[in-house]
This record gives C-alpha cells, structure tokens and sequence, in this order.
C-alpha cells in the first residue's frame, strides 16, 4: 500500500495526478495550473504596456486590445492569483494544524479541476471567435452590446471556475474547524491558517453574488432576459452591486492569504514570535468583516448620491486602521530579531514599503470627492497594482521560494531568487509608480492609445520599460526552477533553520499522511516550542502508532469537471441556428457530470487503512529527516 | 467506521449525523454551504425587489394585478406540511426505525412533488396570460428568483428518492445518516426560502 | 570607473529633472492644474491626503530602514536566539489610536466636501421673468461622441461644449446607449452617463480656454465603452459671459448663413437630402432639439478638432469622411461610398464636402 518510494512510470503519474485527492498534489496541480495562467496573464500584461509604449502606437488594435486587458486582469484574479495561494492553502494549512488531509478530499479535487477546466474553456475564447472585451469587471451595458461570444465565454468559464473556488472555501472552513490536532485551539493556529481560515470564509459569502451576475448576464445574453436591459425596464447598476459584492471582498480573499505568508515569513526569518499575534488575528477578521461593507466605494461616480458616497466613503477609510495595525506588528515583529535575509524574507521585507505605498492611495481614493478625479483613471491602475503586484504577487513569489522544499523537497537557489526579486521589484515600481501621475495627468484608464498632444508620452515609456524588467525577472525565476528540479538536491524536514510551525516538523515532501501520529499542540508556534526544550522529534503526539484511515484516488471530479466543460460549449452555441451539433453537446456534456455524480453517490467509498506495520515501515525505509 | 456494522435502536447514537468524523464535517460543510445559499438567495431577492414592477413603457402586467393568493397559499401549505414530515421521519432516524423514516419521506417527497407540479402549473398559466420570461424586467427577475427555488425543490426531491432507493435494503447505518439527516435540513432550507418568497413576492405583491 | 559612475549619475540627475518638469502634465487636461473650483476642492483634498499619508510613509519607512539595519543577523550573530516578545497593549493601542485621528482629519472634509459637491439645489433656481438663474446644460453620451443641449436656450451642439466662466454650469448627464463617464480633469471629477437615469452635478470655469496653449480644455470619456473608448474626446471652450451670450444669439440663428463659394455649395447639395443626404443624421443648426443621430454639425468649422481628437483640417475630415471605421473603429457612421452607391467619392467630392464643413461657423 505504500507507494510514495516506489519510482513510477511518466504515464502512472499523469493518472496519478489526475485521480489525486492528497491536498499536497492538488496543491502541486494549483502551482502549476496558476503559474500557468500567471504566465499567460504577464504576457497578456507586456503586450499592453508595448502597445502604450508610446503615443498612437498601432501594435494592437482597438478590439484586440480590449481582449487583452479583459483577459490580463480576469487570469490574473480568477486563475492566476487566486490559484497560487490555494495551492499554499492546500498545501501548507493541513499540515499547520496537524490534519491528515482536508475535510473533503474528494471535493478538494472536484474544486481543482472546475477550476481548471473553467480557466481552460475561458481561455480558448481565444481561439473560438475572440475573447471577452468588457473589462474583468463586465460592466453589463457594454457587455449586452458585446458582438461575438467573448463574453459568454466570460460567464460560463468563470461560473465554472467559480464553482471550483466555493467547493475549496467551504472545505478549508470545515478542515479548519474539525480537523485540528489536539491542542490546537483557534488561538494557536499560525496566521497563515488564520488568514486561510478568513478568505475562505469571504469565498463562501462572496462568490454567490458573483454567481447571480453572472447567471443574469447568460440568461440576459442568451435567452432574451431583461436584467439588464433598460429599454424593458432593466438596470445596470445591479451589476455594478452585485460584482462588487462580490469584486472588493475577492481583493481580500487574495491579500489575506498573501498577509499570512508574509506573517510566517516575518517570524521565522526574524527567529521571533510574531508581535502581537493576538492583535493580527483580529485585524484579519476586522478586515474581513469590512470587506463586505465598501463595495460601493468601487462606485463613487455611478451617481449614488451623497449619502451614500459618504458613508462608504468612511466605512472605506476604517478598513485602514486593521491595515494599519498589521503593518506596525510586523515591523515590531522584525524589530529586535535576529533577521536572516533570504530570499522569502527579502520578498516580505520589500512588500512593507510597496503595501505601504499600495493602502495609502487607497485611503486618498476613500476620500469620495478626490475619488471623483481618481477613479477609472490610471492613478487607480497603480493603486490596484500597488495592493496586488506589491501586495499579493509578491507573497506569492515568497511563498513559492519558502515552500518549495516543502512542496519539492528541493530548495531554489537563492542567488537566482536574489536576480528575480530585484530585476522584479524595481520593474515593478518603475512601471507602477509612474501612473500614479499619469492618472492625475488626465489619462483614464482602459484606453487602448492616446494622442501625442495629451503629454503623457514619457512617462508611458518608462513605464513600459519597466515592465521589461518585470518580464527578466519571472524568465530568470522559470530558469531557476528548471535548473532546481533537474539538480534535485533533497532538503530535510526544516530546510530554513528557523520553522517554526507544524509544517516544518516532517519530511520534505510529507509523506501521503501526513503524520504518521497525530501531533500534541502545546502553544503557538509548536514545532519551535519543541526545538528550544530539545525534543529532536519536533513533536508530541496525542495517540500511539495505530491504523491510518485514507480516502481513495478518484477519477470522478475530473470526469465532472470535463462534463461541465464539455456542456459549456452546448451551452454557447445551442442557440445558433447553424450549429446542430451544440444541442447534442449540452446533453452528453450534462450527463457525463450527473451520470458521474450519480455513480459518485451509489458507489460506497469508503477509503482504506494504512497499518501500524506499513507505517513502521516506511518510517524505516530510508526516510531522512534531514539530520 | 464498518458499513456493515448493524445497529439495533439501543446501540444507535443519539445524533448519527455527527457520530463520525466524516458526518460532523459533512454537518458543518453543509451548514456552511447553506450560508452560500442565503446569500445567493438574497441576491436574487435584492434583484427582484429592484426589479418589480419595472418593464417596457405600457406594460400590462404588476404583482398588483397578477398573482393571486389563494394558489400560492395552497402550495405554502403543502410545503410548509412537507417541512413537517421530513421532521417525523428525521425522529424516527435517530430511533433508527428504518421503516417509518422511508414512510415519512415518501409522504415527504409526495408533498414536493404536489408543490412543484403546483409551480408548473401557475408558471404556465402565467405565460398563457402572456407574462413570458421575456416579457419585461419584472417577468425576468419573477421566474429567475421563484424558478430558481424550484430548481432546489427538484433538486430536494431528486436526493430524497436517491437515497432512499439507493439505502431501501440496506437500511441505516452511520455512514448513510448523514446523507439523511443532511437531505432533510436541506429540505428545511428550501421551506425557509419559501416562505420569503412567500411574503416578498406574494404578498407584498398583492398588497402593493 | 569612477567617470562611469559620474556619467550615470548625470542622467539619473537629468532624467529625475526631466520627470518632475513633466510631472504637472498639461493644463488642459491635468487635475494638478486645476482650472475650475471643483477640481480646485478635489486638488486641496489631494494635497492634504497627501501630506497625512506622507506623514504615515515617512514613520513606517523610519521604523523599517531601523529595523533591517540594526536587527540583520550578520550583527546579531548565527547562533542568537531574540527575546520570543509576545506584543504590547500600549504599542497596539497607539497604533490604533493614531491612525483613527489621522482618518478623522481626512473624514471631515470629504463628508462636507460629498456633500457640497452634490449639492445641486440652487439647479432651479428661477428669476423673476422664470427663467433659469444658471445654465444648465443636457449632456446626450453616445457611442463615441458628445451632445451638448442648453434646454434654457433651445440650441444644440455637439463635440465642444461651449460655457460660460465664473459661474456654476449644471449638468445633467444621460447615455443613448451604453455607459460612459463624462470627465473634464483640468475643471472637475468625472460623474457616470448611465443609460438608465439622469446624473447631475455641476462644474465650475473659473479660466478662459483662449489662455490655453490648445485653446481648450480636453474632455474625456472614463467608463470602458467598447473598442474606440479611448478616441471619445470632447472638448471644452469657456467664454466669458459676455461672449457666451454672443454664442447663444448666434446659434439661435435658425437658418445657418448662406454657403459661399462654388466648392462649398456644391458640398451643401452632397451633404444634403438629395446628395449623401448626410443631413438625416447630422443637422447644421444649431437651433433644435436633442436626439441627433450623429453629431450636429452647426458649429464645425469653429472647432478645435475632427472627430473629436484629428487635427482639426481638410485633410484629417476628408479621412474621416471617407472611411471613419479606419479613425474609430466601432463607430455608427456609415462609409461615403455606402451611401454612394457602393462608389467611392471622388477628390472633388470630398473638396467640396470639406469646404462646406468648414465654413460651418457660428462665430465672427
């Protein structure tokens, strides 16, 4: 039964991956699905900072480079970003509390292949009749008027991705509360599974009006419904809410996470507990609880009227003050530690200064009336790209840096790592800072060129050129781990030294069950806890070596997923009167998902044991622990 | 947990729904995957209200002149009796009296089946009077929050009769009381639903 | 080396030089050179938030650079294990509180600015012989141009909206189509053009766009409206009153001034109903109602622009005229050759169409 030493076959471990339900390869298949689109989105991002590289550039034209901009932000949100930290989510959280699994293993990889195949059918739009052209934000006027199926394409792939992203929010909420070791109360649990915990939460009450908008914008563009249409009584603005219920909570479902890597980063490269852990937990729940209350704020200039612009306007500046109180433990963190800078902690420590930078236009674009001149313009552009280039883009090249020997078992090179992060993070204040200006200079956003009379031709060329450096900087990263993963150097349990969690108490990858005995928790930060009173194990357990239970492989949530996928493209053409093929599509698209779901429910799994024997064994065989 | 374990009422736990790890986390998930559908119902709620009434210049249909109540107060009824009997057969689950929960739910899913072919009925007779989907703002955001609760009844009824032809022989046992107890809140939830459509769309339709 | 080194810094020195002398942008369009008093108020918001958020950069940027500098374990020592400091109730309660004050400076203003920049009630405001004390203008957002109704007057005009300085300009914001944000940043902050209802506000000229090196203040659409978003300018000519009022009487003219010179003529009878009748979707005059198909034409040749962003001579209208997919793509104007019968015009044709154009004027 125990299979992790066994070498296997390259086609072995394709079907491996896709019947996987061990929240450590689902987490592999999000790092690799997410850098996959990270990179289709950046290279969607240096088209248009060439296109804009100087005035009346004709590189792109109007059309193609409203695709683009539609198509780099959705990827970078929906299948980039978000992805990425649930591969950290999958990967790291189990094992911070001491959990074998998730809570729903079989779910865990029905979320991830939704979510792939929504990504991979939003994508061909592509190459199907162009991609959606409405801005990632769809405002529903112009996406009514949209020609073509881009838009379609839109609604369908990310309610399927989305789908994918409520599943996985509603298993880390129940792993979370069920299935901590003993002893880990809510207050010992690291802040990555703190912030976890939260943004998982923000899925669950987010993504169901998203949902809604989107069922409205199928039914309105595809059936003859009136939601939006004002000629028969509809309203656009209920849009603009319900995308916005959904759209600014999303931004804290990407920057928590990306706060609770930061977090980890800060203590252990610090070799110090962080300040105020207590303090943090709160500002994470703070913020996510605001997060829910300034969605208007995205709307100061629909015409609201002053009540209302007021009121979010100062719901909105509130929002600061848990930011605030974020940042100053995290510096009293590092004040008086004992700082090691690595690579993940260079990344942290240079996210202060951009988050920074990033939350204080915020506060300037909370101030109603100044947003009046802000708002759509570029100076929104930088702001936004402050929060998620300097906020959430960096947390996840951190992460990637100090999990990878979690997640690998090798580590990156460091002196690689050091080229990425500068040519990175220069690049990405040269091209960011600049448009704080450009948009105060009078340069909306969204426009596909601009005139050499507006005076705003120098400042987008350096900004292009920064965009550049960017672009060296992720290759020299993609370099360093190809090079990383053909030297394969093996790291022990603790690569970093300093762990100081659960996570870094086992092997470098986990065996499949994680804990071969379930872990004591005695106080936060338990793995170090162990390390200062000289436990070479790095734990206590809470049972004896007893019989494992483990669910089984399935390949089900990938033939659902596929049957979504394939219904998706019924769905987009069963209207058209020269496609009969889009009918029969739909059907056998349908009953693959519900003939699979239906065998998923008459079939009893009821998984397997690993013995005590097994487990003896394999702790025997050849195991390192690194020391 | 063994499958084939059998229980006799003395040694079947007090609440089998959350007896086993697998059961307590499907119990919060599910918890938790209700909360998604508050808020997508609420959605669809805010939407309606928005949209009520609103439609092309001279539109010929209101709430006002529309829904009648006596139908729609039936099919509350019958819901809210259904709400009831899944109660009964949820106490005899955790009686583990297999036969009189099947009774119960199949007097259940009766029930939902008389309210949905009630649905289908008014939704059809609507459209007769020419109040399409189509026909207007107003008519979109009707069918779309009042549909939408009947695709969960369906749904609802679809789960009932899985589970109890899938379990019909093997009777209960820890791992399918979950799935029961689970379906029944569910059901629960549905009913809750109903009754705010009752009110919003309703009544408050018909008074104004 | 060392020359290198002197040469680099050179142009950093120049190019730091170079970005601040940009930094302002132009006067006609930035909202660092505000030229009216709403965006004089949004501008002294900016500059405050500014000062307050430097305030906080500069604190946390101090705490930070100490922190890194003193605490880096090349100082501290491989072996040092740091005090394991659990928090601090004072620390935390400071960073609480100072924020919270810093956030009420900012709140005040932008509640009484919200406020006072809504306020829109002296809009009807009636004289005693009942008409309007202030101006009110209609603005009509279509795909990819701008109408201009003064509803007071009975004129319309189209691409440049022409306003009198010194006094609050109400305007009343409505979409023919799909939604756009109608944005002058040199005078005042945008406000959305839904199509669903009328916005309004009000904007204040406090200079005259003669002043200007460009002689008008760049408009903008700020809402993403389809492919040729980016190409929806307006522009904005303000007058003083006295000149403004000549504008009106001129504009109320009903019958536009006799076309002189044979080309012109001759472009009159194309553009008319029984040439390409142009004329069924742009009027010449500018005395009318709102709802053009396309823009009216009235004040063409006084223009600063074709098309809202060409230069505004023969040469950029006669492309535009025959082939205005190529200038704005996505745009409802029909080809020439569409309405000539399939047939492209001639130089000729498009001459004397130009000609015409251009000597529409309502100015002396």
């Amino acid at each position: 039964m125990s299979s992790i030493a066994q070498k296997k076959g390259f086609g072995a471990t394709i079907w491996d991956f896709m019947t996987t339900v061990d929240h450590k390869k689902i987490a592999i298949l999000y790092l690799i699905s997410g850098g996959f689109f990270f990179l289709v989105g950046g290279i969607e991002a240096m088209l248009i900072r060439i296109q804009l590289a100087k005035a009346g550039n004709d590189f792109l034209s109007a059309g193609t480079y409203n695709e683009i901009i539609t198509m780099h932000g959705t990827t970078m949100i929906f299948l980039a970003a978000m992805p990425i930290l649930l591969a950290f989510m999958n990967a790291i959280m189990p094992l911070q509390i001491g959990a074998r699994d998730v809570a729903f293993p079989f779910l865990n990889s029905l979320g991830f292949w939704l979510f792939f195949f929504g990504g991979i059918f939003l994508n061909l739009s592509w190459f199907m009749g162009g991609a959606p052209d409405a801005g990632w934000t769809n405002y529903a006027s112009l996406a009514l008027a949209s020609e073509g199926k881009g838009i379609d394409f839109y609604s369908l792939g990310l309610t399927i991705s989305g789908f994918g992203t409520l599943i996985a929010g509603i298993n880390f909420l129940v792993t979370i509360i069920n299935m901590r070791a003993p002893g880990m109360t809510y207050m010992r649990m690291p802040l990555f599974t703190w912030t976890t915990f939260v943004a998982s939460a923000l899925i669950l009450l987010a993504f169901p009006p998203l949902t809604v908008g989107l069922f409205f914008m199928v039914f309105d563009r595809m059936f003859d419904s009136n939601f939006f249409a004002v000629e028969m009584g509809g309203n656009t603005i209920i849009w603009e809410h319900l995308f916005w219920i959904f759209g600014h909570p999303e931004v804290y479902i990407l920057i928590l996470p990306a706060f609770g890597i930061f977090s980890e980063i800060f203590a252990i490269f610090s070799r110090k507990r962080l300040f105020g852990y207590t303090a943090l937990v709160f500002a994470t729940i703070l913020i996510g609880f605001y997060g829910f209350m300034v969605w208007a704020h995205h709307m100061f200039t629909v015409g609201l009227g002053p009540t209302a612009n007021a009121v979010f306007a100062l719901a909105t500046m509130i929002i600061a003050v848990p930011t605030g109180i974020k940042i100053f433990n995290w510096l009293l963190t590092i004040w008086g530690g004992n700082i090691s800078f690595t690579v993940p902690m260079i990344y942290a420590v240079a996210f202060i200064p951009s988050f920074v930078a990033g939350g204080v236009t915020g506060v300037m674009q909370a101030i109603a009336p100044l947003d009046y001149q802000l708002h759509d313009s570029y100076f929104i552009v930088a702001h936004f790209h402050y929060v998620i280039v300097g906020g959430v883009v960096l947390a996840i090249l951190a992460g990637t840096h100090l999990y990878w020997p979690k997640m690998f078992g090798t580590m990156l090179s460091e002196k690689l790592g050091k080229w990425t992060f500068w040519f990175f993070f220069i690049g990405f204040h040269l091209t960011f800072f600049i448009q704080h200006f450009l948009g105060l200079m009078g340069m909306p956003r969204r426009v596909y060129t601009f005139g050499a009379d507006q005076g705003w031709d120098l400042f987008n060329a350096i900004s292009s050129a920064g965009a550049v450096l960017m672009a060296i900087g992720i290759i020299i990263l993609l370099v360093n781990v190809v090079m990383t993963t053909i030297k394969n150097e093996r790291v022990g349990n603790d690569p970093w030294g300093d762990g100081r969690t659960l996570e870094w108490a086992i092997p470098s990858p986990p065996p499949f069950y994680n804990f071969a005995q379930t872990p004591l928790v005695r106080g936060l930060d338990t793995f170090w806890i162990e390390k200062m009173e000289g436990n070479k194990k790095g734990m206590i357990f809470a049972e004896p070596l007893g019989d494992i239970h483990m669910p089984n492989n399935s390949f089900i949530p990938f033939v659902i997923s596929l049957g979504m996928f394939i219904a998706s493209f019924g769905a987009l053409y069963f209207l058209d009167d020269d496609k009969p093929w889009a009918l029969p599509v739909l059907i056998i698209g349908l009953l693959i998902t519900f003939g699979s779901m239906l065998v998923r429910s008459l079939k009893d799994d009821l998984g397997f044991h690993i013995t005590k024997a097994e487990l003896l064994e394999d702790a025997k065989g050849g195991k390192t622990d690194g020391h | 947990m063994d499958i084939n374990q059998k229980y006799t009422p003395q040694s079947w736990p007090d609440h089998p729904e959350t007896a086993t790890m697998e059961g307590k986390n499907k119990f919060i998930g599910f918890w938790l995957l209700l909360a998604a559908e508050t808020v997508t119902f609420a959605s669809l709620f805010a939407t309606y209200l928005a949209l009520k009434d609103k439609g092309p210049s001279g539109m010929e249909f209101s709430a006002a002149g529309l829904f009648e109540l006596p139908l729609v107060f039936a099919m509350t009824m019958i819901l809210l009796t259904s709400s009831l009997t899944s109660v009964y057969a949820m106490y005899h689950m955790k009686n583990h009296n297999f036969k009189a929960m099947q009774a119960w739910l199949g007097i259940t899913v009766l029930l939902g089946a008389t309210f949905l072919g009630l649905e289908i009925y008014e939704f059809n007779h609507y459209v007769h009077l020419g109040f399409g989907f189509t026909n207007s703002a107003f008519s979109s955001a009707f069918y779309v929050l009042v549909g939408t609760h009947g695709a969960h009844v369906l749904f609802g009824l679809s789960w009932f009769i899985a589970l109890m032809l899938r379990n019909a022989k093997r009777g209960l046992n820890m791992y399918n009381a979950p799935k029961f107890y689970l379906a029944s809140l569910y059901w629960h939830f549905i009913d809750v639903v109903w009754v705010f459509i009752f009110t919003v769309v309703y009544l408050m339709g018909v008074i104004g | 080396m060392m020359k290198g080194i002197k040469k680099w810094r050179l142009f950093a020195l120049m190019t730091t030089l170079l970005v601040f002398l940009a930094g302002c942008g132009r006067e006609e369009i930035s909202t660092l050179i505000p030229a009216g008093e709403v965006a004089q108020d949004q501008f002294n918001l900016l500059i405050l938030s500014s000062i307050v958020m430097l305030f906080v950069i500069i604190v946390v940027s101090i705490i930070f650079v100490l922190a890194i500098v003193k605490f880096r374990r090349s100082k501290m020592g491989e072996d040092m294990i740091p005090e394991q400091v659990e928090g601090s109730a004072r620390l935390e309660f400071l960073w609480t509180a100072v924020p919270i004050v810093l956030l009420l400076v900012l709140a005040v203003p932008t509640v009484y600015s919200t406020f006072d920049l809504a306020d829109v009630s002296t809009m009807d405001v009636q004289a005693e012989d009942g008409t309007s004390t202030h101006l009110t203008v209609n603005v009509t957002a279509a795909l990819y141009w701008w109408e201009f109704e003064y509803p007071e007057q009975g004129i319309v005009t189209a691409q440049e909206l022409v306003v009198p300085t010194d006094e609050r300009v109400y305007f009343n914001l409505i979409s023919a189509d799909i939604k756009h944000s109608f944005w002058i940043p040199s005078v005042g902050g945008k406000l959305d053009v839904n199509p669903e209802n009328v916005n309004t506000f009000y904007l204040t000229f406090d200079q005259q766009s003669s002043e200007l090196e460009d002689g008008v203040f760049y408009g903008k659409c700020a809402e993403l409206c389809g492919p040729s978003h980016a190409l929806m300018d307006f522009k904005v000519k303000s007058v003083d009153r006295e000149e403004f009022d000549q504008w009106v009487t001129a504009m109320q003219e009903e019958e536009p001034a006799a076309v002189e010179g044979d080309l012109a003529q001759q472009g009159e009878e194309l553009f008319g109903a029984d040439g390409l009748a142009c004329i069924s979707c742009h009027a010449t005059s500018g005395a009318g109602g709102t709802g053009g198909v396309g823009p009216n034409l009235a004040t063409f040749g006084d223009r600063n622009r074709v098309a809202g962003y060409l230069e505004h001579n023969e040469e950029s209208l006669k492309n535009w005229i025959e082939d205005p997919q190529e200038y704005k793509p996505g745009n409802l104007m029909p080809e020439a050759a569409s309405l000539n019968d399939g047939e492209a015009l001639s130089d000729q044709e498009l001459d004397a169409l130009a000609a015409y154009l251009m000597g529409l004027s309502v100015e002396e």
